[in-house]
């Protein structure tokens, strides 16, 4: 009894500390976003200011919260990141980052936090923040909940819950033009036969996304580079820098020539700058870590979608339930050619086969171009709408081409086709 | 001939015995000095004062009623995993698997959920409750039952169970995942809710709170005032006391950690039912290795646990808020509470011994 009279003496203390802090601090706690959005924001405080004040005659005034799964050492939350400041500040939003929110009852506390702190359109960028971010935006209809890569928006129903993705694989394929053309310097050098031609690839998971990343790099290859073959190890995590460097270190022992990457730590590039292999990123330059090796990353840029959410909110006009950013809409990027690595005559070429994309030529998934056991394909029905049985319900082949992120804005190629061998299909 | 000793500046003295106020001075001292510590580091980073740190410590933790039901459920969940390690620390049996019996009983929750899911919740409920605490009971019991018969080192052993669990945990993730290849279960029953816990009112978090309430008066009165609660106690004091006796020392091991066990299973089927609604192998975030603190530090004493795991998730949450308003890395948080825990470890040290410092030295006449 008397250990609880002490504690509660002290629990008293210190909240009574607490508390006066409370008050003392009210000045410098309540203007919280201002103070999150870094120095450079707060000097540019006042002119937008302005502007939202201006805009408020015209349309509501918009407060944005993002809800990160790690934060910026992931190369892949730092692209989110990146476009999230980027599309706040040049329309003069207020907004609010939370980093490191797991996928779980997290996501959906920080997401109904960040509604109490008043804001008005909330982000997730990680998959598994999915199903939380439905659960609260079924909860708050007022506000409006967008999701990066998930796939459940045009299934759900809900005018306030949104998906989006981009069609990267053809950035992706763009990447592997790249690749392809480093072997064929490497080949045309002597320094590796045309058989040795072998691509490695550090995947996450066994996941549409994934096989639809390294099959669309893995045929930007092969376009250029005929005898190029590929092999795929996965790691069964979106970010684990150990497990990505191990995979990475495996696959050059195997005796690839060439590593790219479907993962979000430094493993995989920092890898390839230790061993002397060249690397293809993903989700923005990794030159940094790897001066030497980096030839060229592709990444999506978030920046124009999360400006087209901001200014529906804003506009009072319904956000697409799937958007899906192309080339043209300038979500898909490919980083600068890094001229120290990359074979002579990269950049022309990506820009070549770039046009052809942009002008409809050329399809990343011709079924021309692949084969699955052996055979080509004519039909072919994706599990679309995502359910436990994982039922395949659309058809996605037509006018000969697998017509990717069309049905839904998240990727769902989950092909095995012939030249690339999986190691670990353990996840 | 006269040999010059040298006496050291201080020598380290076992403290024969300590009044209770004396102390419990020495543990709030501690976390004073912690409390000053982290206030300081935060004023050096941010560059707030002091007493304007916990004023966003305390709005991080209080700021809005759904902070604060945010935060009762994770003191809930600490709790109720800290009062499950305590019957076995009571009678010195080392569980550091709490982690492990959480994971399991998690999963026996999810599993019964996603196979039985047509069930309606009534129906569905009664069979998840029995399951979580049959596969925490049955984790507890495993190494207890190698040590009553064998004993092994329940340190270790208890440590290896959580590997198992997590890889356990990490099979059936990929084998209900939806979609297929995505490594992630998602919400279970989302549309039809079968099998969560009911809202009290408009409040999701109540029945946890509650449950762990109940659980941990229960524990209270089991320990304090039971038969069983003596034995364990004869037990942690000696083991030859115990068979002299006539306790059975081989079944009050196994029991106390299938009790503990069972407990943790609990917390597991909080986490799955009342909170996250699905499993992954992070779902127990730690808690099976804090509740060792916050048990240890409550001199395991349940109601004492209440306030000390208060103090922990208080201080998480309020640190996490200050990271997140000022731009700094999670990490904060995690250096914040560190800095806590450090103080309170080495508080022990001072509880059992004292420092005698060299006297003057007098002239000798």
């Amino acid at each position: 009894m008397k250990k609880l009279v002490a504690w509660l003496l002290t629990a008293t203390m210190a909240l009574s500390l607490a508390a006066c802090g409370g008050s003392g601090s009210a000045a410098s706690t309540s203007s919280d976003a201002a103070e999150e959005t870094e120095e450079t924001a707060a000097e540019e405080e006042a002119a937008p200011a302005e502007d939202a004040k201006e805009e408020t005659a015209e349309g509501q005034t918009v407060k944005a919260g993002f809800i990160f799964l790690h934060d910026e050492n992931s190369t892949y939350d730092l692209n989110f990141m990146n476009a999230a400041k980027e599309a706040c500040e040049s329309m003069g939003v207020e907004y609010i980052i939370k980093t490191n929110i797991p996928e779980g009852q997290e996501c959906y506390d920080a997401a109904l936090e960040l509604a109490d702190e008043g804001c008005n359109f909330i982000f997730a960028d990680s998959f598994g923040h999915e199903d939380f971010m439905i659960q609260a935006a079924k909860e708050i209809p007022e506000v409006q909940f967008a999701h990066a890569t998930g796939t459940k928006a045009h299934t759900e129903g809900l005018d306030n819950y949104h998906n989006a993705f981009a069609d990267i694989f053809q950035g992706r394929y763009l990447a592997g033009v790249a690749a392809g053309m480093k072997l064929n310097e490497m080949i045309e050098k002597g320094e590796i036969t045309a058989e040795e031609a072998k691509i490695g690839y550090v995947g996450a998971f066994t996941y549409a996304e994934v096989i639809s990343g390294y099959t669309s790099f893995f045929l930007g290859a092969r376009s250029i580079c005929p005898t190029a073959t590929m092999e795929v190890t996965f790691t069964g995590s979106w970010y684990d820098e150990t497990a990505e460097k191990e995979g990475a270190n495996k696959l050059i022992s195997n005796g690839c020539k060439l590593i790219s990457q479907h993962a979000d730590s430094m493993g995989a590039p920092t890898a390839c700058e230790t061993a002397g292999v060249p690397n293809v990123s993903y989700n923005g330059s990794t030159e940094s870590v790897a001066p030497n090796t980096f030839i060229v990353s592709s990444r999506i840029d978030w920046t124009p979608y999360l400006t087209h959410c901001l200014e529906c909110v804003r506009d009072g006009a319904a956000i697409e339930t799937d958007w899906t950013g192309t080339l043209a809409t300038g979500s898909v990027k490919l980083t600068d050619v890094n001229a120290n690595v990359a074979a002579e005559g990269t950049q022309e070429k990506i820009d070549e086969i770039k046009a052809q994309i942009e002008d409809g030529s050329l399809q990343v998934f011709d079924t021309s171009t692949f084969t699955v056991e052996g055979a080509t394909l004519d039909s072919f029905m994706a599990d679309v709408d995502t359910d436990p049985a994982y039922e395949k319900d659309t058809e996605v082949i037509k006018d000969g081409a697998f017509h990717e992120s069309e049905f839904r804005s998240a990727p769902y190629f989950d092909l095995q086709i012939d030249g690339i061998t999986l190691l670990d299909t353990a996840f | 001939m006269r040999e010059k000793v040298h006496e050291p500046l201080f020598h380290i003295v076992k403290r024969k015995s300590l009044n209770w106020y004396r102390a419990w001075g020495i543990r709030i001292l501690a976390i004073l000095i912690a409390f000053a510590l982290d206030a300081l580091i935060t004023t050096m980073v941010t560059g707030l004062n002091p007493v304007g740190v916990y004023g966003a410590i305390f709005k991080g933790s209080f700021g809005t009623a759904r902070k604060f039901w945010v935060l009762m459920q994770n003191i809930a969940i600490l709790l109720c995993v800290s009062i499950a390690v305590t019957p076995a620390f009571k009678m010195k049996f080392w569980n550091v698997g709490g982690e492990g019996q959480i994971l399991v009983g998690a999963l026996a929750t999810a599993a019964c959920m996603i196979l039985l899911g047509d069930l309606p919740t009534a129906a569905l409920l009664p069979i998840m409750i029995v399951a979580s605490i049959a596969a925490g009971a049955l984790w507890g019991v495993i190494p207890a039952f190698f040590k009553a018969y064998w004993n092994t080192n329940e340190t270790l052993f208890t440590l290896m169970m959580n590997y198992v669990a997590t890889q356990l945990v990490a099979f059936f993730v990929i084998v209900w995942e939806v979609p297929k290849g995505a490594g992630q279960i998602g919400i279970i029953n989302q549309s039809t809710q079968n099998g969560w816990f009911p809202s009290i009112g408009n409040n999701k978090y109540l029945i946890n709170i509650l449950v762990v309430a109940a659980l941990t008066v229960f524990v209270y009165f089991y320990l304090r005032y039971s038969k069983h609660g003596y034995e364990i106690s004869v037990v942690g004091g000696s083991e030859k006391t115990a068979r002299y006796i006539g306790i059975k020392v081989e079944k009050v091991i196994m029991r106390t950690m299938a009790l503990s066990g069972a407990l943790c299973g609990i917390a597991g089927l909080l986490l799955v039912a009342g909170t996250n609604h699905t499993v992954t192998t992070s779902i127990s975030g730690g808690r099976g290795f804090t509740a060792v603190m916050v048990a240890w530090l409550a001199q395991f004493n349940p109601f004492a646990m209440i306030l000390t795991s208060f103090l922990i998730v208080f201080m998480e949450r309020g640190a996490s808020a200050i990271s997140s308003d000022f731009g700094l890395n999670a990490s904060y948080a995690d250096i914040l509470t560190g800095v806590i825990l450090f103080c309170i470890i080495a508080s022990e040290f001072f509880v059992n011994y004292q420092l005698i410092f060299r006297k003057k030295e007098r002239k000798e006449d």
